[in-house]
């Protein structure tokens, strides 16, 4: 795969290219992520840590470059995680709604392709949703959370090491035009 | 019109969803209900998946362990090495097969000799979420499980039921930091509130600094919070410092160590004592208790009972109470005569016949007192009045009289 190295910013719309799924994939790609968090961390607890329904929210969202598609992946896959969590309904929801709305926003102006914006973008989204989600329940529920900032860079690391990986075995989802 | 909506048309359907949501947010915490139908639909829907997971993986891991690792145990080795390697394999199966079977034991054991009524359960899932600290186990509210029952295992708590749904069931565990259980100490009987920390380890809040918390001293459930029944072990003390406002207690919780397989949720919870502390010391030695009818103790084991002689053991008593009846014979004093008085004459012996009694001040055990004929000798004898002061009550106290077996007292007008 050749990636446009020196073009990470896109100037115009006919640099934006829209990538397409099968709905297949748009199901079972993110109910896989989903049955990821619920099962695979009983054996392997530090796997817990990994946020699978928001890396694949990013990348749907990302590829996608609509922002209403984003959006609604993200209330989507916010609710399911919502309705297994112990958390009430909509908290997942609206961070990952307002996640999925940002990741397409930037998706219309950077080269998505590019592994090391895939790494930052990883990395800043992961970040934004645990701030949100903090916040919210702060905000919302008035829970006493601390945000606890290390923790969440180091595993925000993680997740977009995790995420570049993901994304580019995802990249051979997508319908070829 | 229509040119606005088209324009912000993305941001509009972002604002609707979000809002949406938030309705059905507040909708929630207002009413302090849960909106169990797409709970309801996404665990059943995700449960028999969760289960075919595990079949199959049980499945493959059997198959792998017995088919392919052997053959190729076999194609790669000679005939005896084939054969120890598959001993071993088949040792290692029935250890842990000995092992489901001595935690099933253990389970079962536990259930017998617990009064309250439980039901065993396997873990099949964890609840999505980075920092989540709940898991799903296999009972439903088909097999009577409830929200807010407590589960538990042989070593511990667990957590309690967060919702219960017909398949199976979300358990809040002890280490979330919105879990909160009565516990009480086993030692010093301090009482307080356990909580999650959101890692592994958890905290016992509401204890004051002047209460008094070991490190390593357990806790276990006070029941005051009629979730837990009362004396099921929570965890052990593995730090305990002074904090502002309160101390800073941190517990290991003892029924999340070593993994989570199977649990025992709580159905009908009964109340129980919390073991006493062995402790290590020298043994204390207890006298035999009354025997039936008698009231007072046994002559032989009251040192100095009314109207009994004192049982003497030692001969410093013998002198102590020699001096005594000297003293008490010769109207002298101990302790109270001025510099130069004559002082008693030890030579003296006291005839057989006297009338010289010892008695002894209650409560204070080994303190004896002598009376005689006058009845003056004894600290309880009546002294001067001090001087009182401005302010003091004028009342007068009557003392209480010094009571022998010579004299009794004079009943009350």
């Amino acid at each position: 795969m050749r990636y446009s190295d020196d073009r990470v910013i896109l100037h115009n719309q006919r640099d934006t290219q829209i990538s397409r799924f099968k709905a297949w994939v748009l199901f079972l790609v993110p109910l896989a992520a989903i049955l990821f968090q619920v099962y695979v961390p009983l054996f392997f607890q530090f796997l817990a840590y990994l946020e699978l329904p928001l890396i694949v929210t990013v990348y749907f969202a990302l590829m996608r470059r609509s922002p209403i598609g984003g959006l609604l992946v993200g209330a989507l896959v916010g609710l399911a995680q919502d309705s297994l969590s112990k958390n009430p309904l909509g908290m997942f929801g609206i961070t990952k709604t307002i996640i999925g709305y940002v990741a397409a926003s930037v998706g219309m102006r950077l080269d998505v392709d590019h592994p090391m914006i895939r790494l930052i973008l990883g990395f800043l989204f992961f970040v934004f949703h645990q701030f949100i989600f903090w916040a919210l329940s702060r905000g919302l529920l008035g829970q006493q959370m601390n945000f606890e900032t290390q923790r969440t860079l180091v595993l925000g690391l993680l997740n977009a090491i995790v995420a570049v990986s993901l994304f580019h075995f995802l990249d051979k989802l997508k319908e070829r035009t | 019109m229509d040119t606005l909506l088209n324009r912000y048309r993305n941001i509009t359907v972002l604002l609707l969803v979000i809002l949406a949501q938030l309705v059905l947010l507040a909708y929630q915490v207002k009413n302090n209900s849960d909106v169990r139908l797409i709970r309801f639909w996404a665990v059943t829907a995700v449960t028999p998946l969760a289960r075919t997971i595990e079949g199959l993986r049980g499945g493959t891991d059997g198959f792998l362990q017995n088919y392919v690792l052997l053959r190729d145990t076999r194609s790669e080795n000679q005939r005896m090495r084939s054969e120890l390697g598959r001993l071993k394999l088949e040792n290692q199966f029935l250890k842990t097969e000995l092992a489901t079977a001595d935690r099933v034991k253990a389970l079962e054991a536990f259930e017998t000799r617990t009064p309250s009524k439980m039901i065993a359960a396997r873990v099949i899932g964890t609840a999505t979420g980075a920092s989540a600290s709940a898991v799903f186990v296999d009972r439903g509210s088909a097999a009577g499980v409830e929200k807010g029952m407590a589960v538990v295992t042989p070593d511990g708590i667990v957590g309690k039921v967060l919702a219960a749904y017909p398949t199976a069931s979300q358990v809040l565990l002890a280490t979330d930091p919105t879990f909160a259980a009565g516990v009480v100490s086993q030692k010093n009987h301090v009482r307080g509130i356990l909580k999650g920390l959101g890692h592994g380890n958890c905290r016992v809040d509401y204890l004051q600094n002047e209460e008094k918390v070991d490190t390593g001293e357990w806790f276990y459930t006070s029941g005051d919070d009629r979730i837990f029944p009362k004396g099921l072990p929570a965890g052990q003390v593995i730090a305990a410092r002074p904090g502002n406002p309160f101390q800073d207690v941190t517990v290991d919780p003892s029924g999340l160590a070593g993994g989570l397989e199977e649990v025992l949720i709580v159905l009908q919870g009964v109340h129980q004592d919390i073991p006493e502390l062995k402790t290590a010391a020298a043994p204390l030695y207890m006298a035999p208790p009354l025997k039936e009818g008698q009231t007072e103790p046994s002559p032989a084991t009251s040192p100095a009972a009314p109207g009994h002689p004192p049982v003497l053991t030692t001969d410093a008593d013998k002198i102590r109470e020699h001096y005594q009846q000297v003293g008490a014979a010769q109207g002298h004093k101990f302790g109270e005569n001025l510099p130069g008085s004559k002082p008693a004459d030890f030579n003296y012996q006291p005839k057989p016949g006297e009338n010289v009694s010892v008695t002894a001040k209650p409560g204070l055990e080994g303190e004896k007192r002598i009376v005689g004929d006058e009845g003056t000798a004894g600290p309880d004898s009546p002294s001067p009045p001090r001087p009182r002061p401005a302010g003091e009550q004028k009342t007068p106290v009557s003392r209480p009289k010094t009571v022998t077996p010579d004299k009794p007292a004079a009943p009350p007008q």
